[in-house]
């Protein structure tokens, strides 16, 4: 059955359901909602609930919760997430699993409280100190919020790593019909490393320091080997419309949902116009986008930054095809009569060069 | 068919719920829909509004470029969304705050004294329900006599006590405009 | 013949790396022999600090987490959290727990966590170098207050005992020192008094040790002891700060 829920609340209810027993979470809008409904669900659900003193609290909770075994969640917007980078550094470190949900705001400083992706590079580049990555997976609806949480989960422990759920204070906020039936038990995933007490077994320990520096590099080439391996197995991203086109816009989150609304406009207007949404920011879906340009010259980024996104793709093109870009910072949320109007002038301009 | 509906006003007056209560029953008529509030802050007393879109197919955009219908429960609301809506759109006004003498030439103004007719119900509260009932008299969005059979499930658990006031209030509003 | 003395079995085989005359050394050992004598080693969960305790790992024999500076108590709470019926505890030294963690050890304690802190006050930042720590006493010279600690500029002495004291989670805070021997077989009943309070769900336990840094003091290890005794009891008065019935 189907039920009208914010993202921010389907987004907890999902988590339970995938097997997180243990929340931390500090008040920040607009991610408010998940805390308030995990402060409810997660006792009725025999889980355990904090609110934390600061988001450095939540975070290393989290990291407390995972080595002890348990799958652990925190979420907070930019300001707070700038704050968990150290812990989130830490778990990738420790190689620890944990999920960080960022409904992102417009920034920088404390910038305001309506969505935006300006927190994409801090994503997708680690965003702490260190030589590290994160798994970043990006939903661009309520449903797709609701179906991501169990595969986050899934990958961290899969890949021991810290995966960050990208959204926006929209999707947090914004409510859409959900349904929770396809979400599976969670399956075992083997943890011989967990802290546990040394009882009848040796005693472990889970450590980031290593003041060898042969061992240190060897840890780090470990942890590159890894993120090699998801980046061959782990890409995702949707395609609408690009089979035809001539034009690709490429846009994720909610984004993508303004996109398509413009390319449907732009399709009216005989605009061959297509999307390309990657799912995970990282790994970046760069193969896809190659394949794409080898029919398609023209690439539309989007984004509600002032242009984050694009370096990835100017990257996976690496001189391949123009690379255009609109975007609307600062919580500013375009519509897509006004991205179609860009895209449209684009396309008559590029068209007039091309008849002179 | 895809329908875009602003429903404003004061915080306090109802709107994000007279929107999720329209949502709730296009969602479970079987329909697409999104239904997007207007953010924190402005929900504390100053304005609040929220988006829906009801449709027949997957919703692209839940953010409402020119919508077809604003509801307006006050005049700041009025005047700032009747600037967005489609031309040819319909704005439903409480008529009981709100003054339209400015209202554009290119738009059609439906005027619903929600409070004088809330007070027949002797609740000032349920103006929200009463105003709810027209908007789907004139807009025909969601099926009225659906929304009432299901008005028990839509309104959610904790509201079971107010469901013979709220099915007042719709049916006073949704018999007030004549065919 | 009968064995009078021997390595806990909660701890390795392995050499401290701890300075001459450094107090940490010797609360390692007592922390491994309450644990051996409570039998408790299959059940103890250790979070490590940044800091001198930091390499704790590589001697205790059961198991542990190294955290990021200050947040031991958050990390802890974690655990306890997933694990109530492990004894967890932190090892934490004045600047991790009183500087960089005070608000992870506070709302720890605040919330009244089933954890312990081994606090390990040395009044300076022993890792480091010996800079300015928040129990630096009034005057004291170190490399960041060259003329000595000038309040005025620099703060006061921080009394964590008496601070946590006034919260309503906490249910035993003992300060001693392991200057002496008599002090020290103190620190090892006030260590086992206070994983008995976690033991017992009272409530959120520490101990904090009063432990020399010759080193950083630039003193010799005897002077550092009888300065425990001369100085540093004067601003950190030793006994128990807070004992709620367990
Ligand atoms: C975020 C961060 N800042 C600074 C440091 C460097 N650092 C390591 S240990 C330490 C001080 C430790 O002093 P204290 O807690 O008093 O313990 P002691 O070494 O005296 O036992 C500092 C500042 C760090 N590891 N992390």
């Amino acid at each position: 059955m189907k039920r009208l829920m914010s993202g921010n609340a389907a987004l907890g209810e999902a988590a339970i359901l995938s097997g997180c027993t243990c929340y931390f979470g500090y008040p920040i809008t607009p991610q408010n909602e998940l805390t308030e409904y995990m402060a409810k669900r997660m006792p009725e659900s025999g889980g355990v609930f904090i609110q934390s003193e600061s988001e450095i609290a939540a975070i290393n909770m989290v990291l407390g919760a995972s080595v002890a075994g348990a799958r652990a969640m925190t979420s907070s917007s930019s300001p707070g997430m700038s704050l968990k980078q150290e812990g989130i550094s830490y778990l990738a470190a420790d190689e620890l699993p944990a999920v960080i949900v960022n409904m992102v705001r417009g920034g920088p400083g404390m910038g305001n409280i309506s969505p935006a992706q300006s927190d994409y590079l801090q994503a997708t580049r680690g965003g702490g100190h260190g030589d590290y990555r994160t798994i970043v997976l990006a939903p661009s609806s309520v449903q797709e919020l609701v179906d991501i949480v169990p595969l986050a989960f899934d990958l961290a422990d899969a890949y021991r790593n810290p995966v960050i759920i990208l959204g926006d204070g929209m999707l947090g906020q914004m409510m859409e019909p959900v349904d929770f039936s396809d979400i599976k038990k969670p399956k075992d995933y083997p943890k011989d490393y967990i802290l546990t007490g040394a009882e009848n077994r040796p005693s472990r320990m889970v450590r980031s320091l290593l003041f060898d520096t042969k061992e240190e590099e060897e840890h780090n080439w470990k942890l590159y080997r890894k993120f090699q391996r998801i980046e061959a197995n782990e890409v995702r991203c949707e395609t609408f419309m690009t089979d035809d086109a001539e034009i690709v816009v490429v846009a994720y989150g909610i984004a993508a949902r303004i996109a398509k609304g413009a390319i449907k406009r732009l399709r009216q207007e005989n605009i061959k116009a297509g999307l390309l949404r990657p799912i995970t920011l990282w790994p970046f879906p760069s193969k896809n986008i190659v394949e794409l340009a080898r029919y398609v010259n023209d690439f539309f980024v989007f984004e509600m930054s002032t242009g984050q996104m694009i370096e990835d793709v100017k990257l996976a093109l690496s001189g391949r095809g123009h690379v255009n870009f609109y975007g609307r910072p600062g919580g500013v949320i375009p519509t897509p009569i006004e991205l179609a109007r860009i895209v449209s002038r684009h396309y008559y301009q590029t068209q007039k060069v091309k008849r002179q | 068919m895809l329908i875009k509906t602003v429903f404003s006003g004061f915080g306090g007056q109802g709107v994000l719920s007279m929107g999720f209560t329209m949502a709730n029953a296009a969602m479970l008529e079987g329909r697409y829909v999104t239904y997007l509030p207007s953010y924190g802050v402005e929900v504390r007393g100053g304005t609040a509004n929220c988006t829906v879109v009801v449709s027949d197919e997957e919703i692209a955009s839940p953010v409402a470029s020119e919508p077809e219908f604003v509801v307006a429960m006050n005049q700041p609301s009025f005047v700032r969304f009747q600037s967005i809506l489609q031309s040819g759109g319909l704005l439903c006004v409480n008529s009981s705050l709100v003054n339209t003498s400015s209202a554009r030439g290119d738009i059609e103004i439906l005027a619903v004294p929600t409070s004088e007719l809330a007070e027949k119900l002797g609740q000032i509260k349920v103006a929200n329900m009463v105003m709810l009932g027209a908007f789907i008299k004139a807009s025909n969005i969601v099926s009225f006599d659906f929304l009432v059979e299901h008005l028990a499930e839509i309104l959610g658990e904790g509201k079971s006590k107010l469901i013979k006031l709220n099915r007042d209030a719709l049916e006073l509003g949704y018999n007030f405009i004549k065919e | 013949m009968k064995k009078i003395y021997t390595r806990p079995a909660s701890l390795k085989e392995a050499h401290f790396h701890y300075c001459p005359g450094c107090g940490h050394g010797i609360i390692n050992r007592l922390i491994a022999e309450v644990i051996d004598e409570m039998g408790l080693r299959g059940k103890a969960i250790c979070v490590a600090p940044a800091g001198c305790g930091m390499l704790v790992y590589n001697y205790f024999d059961i198991d542990t987490l190294e955290s990021a500076h200050g947040r031991g108590a958050a990390v802890a709470t974690g655990i306890k959290r997933v694990r109530p019926d492990n004894l967890v505890f932190s090892y934490q030294g004045d600047g991790d727990l009183a500087a960089i963690g005070t608000a992870e050890g506070f709302h720890a304690a605040n919330r009244g966590e089933l954890i312990t802190v081994i606090f390990v006050n040395n009044g300076v930042y022993g890792m480091t170098g010996g800079q300015m720590a928040p129990t630096t006493l009034k005057e004291q010279i170190t490399t960041t207050t060259p003329s000595g600690r000038n309040p005025v500029s620099a703060g006061h002495p921080v009394r964590v005992c008496e601070v946590f004291s006034v919260l309503d989670g906490t249910s035993y805070l003992e300060r001693v020192a392991v200057n002496s021997p008599s002090g020290i077989k103190k620190t090892k009943k006030a260590i086992a008094k206070a994983f008995q309070h976690q033991i017992n769900r009272t409530g959120f336990s520490l101990v904090e040790i009063l432990s020399p840094c010759p080193t950083n003091w630039k003193m010799s290890p005897i002077e550092s002891f009888r300065w425990i005794d001369e100085v540093m009891t004067k601003q950190f008065p030793l006994g128990v700060i807070k004992e709620v019935k367990c």
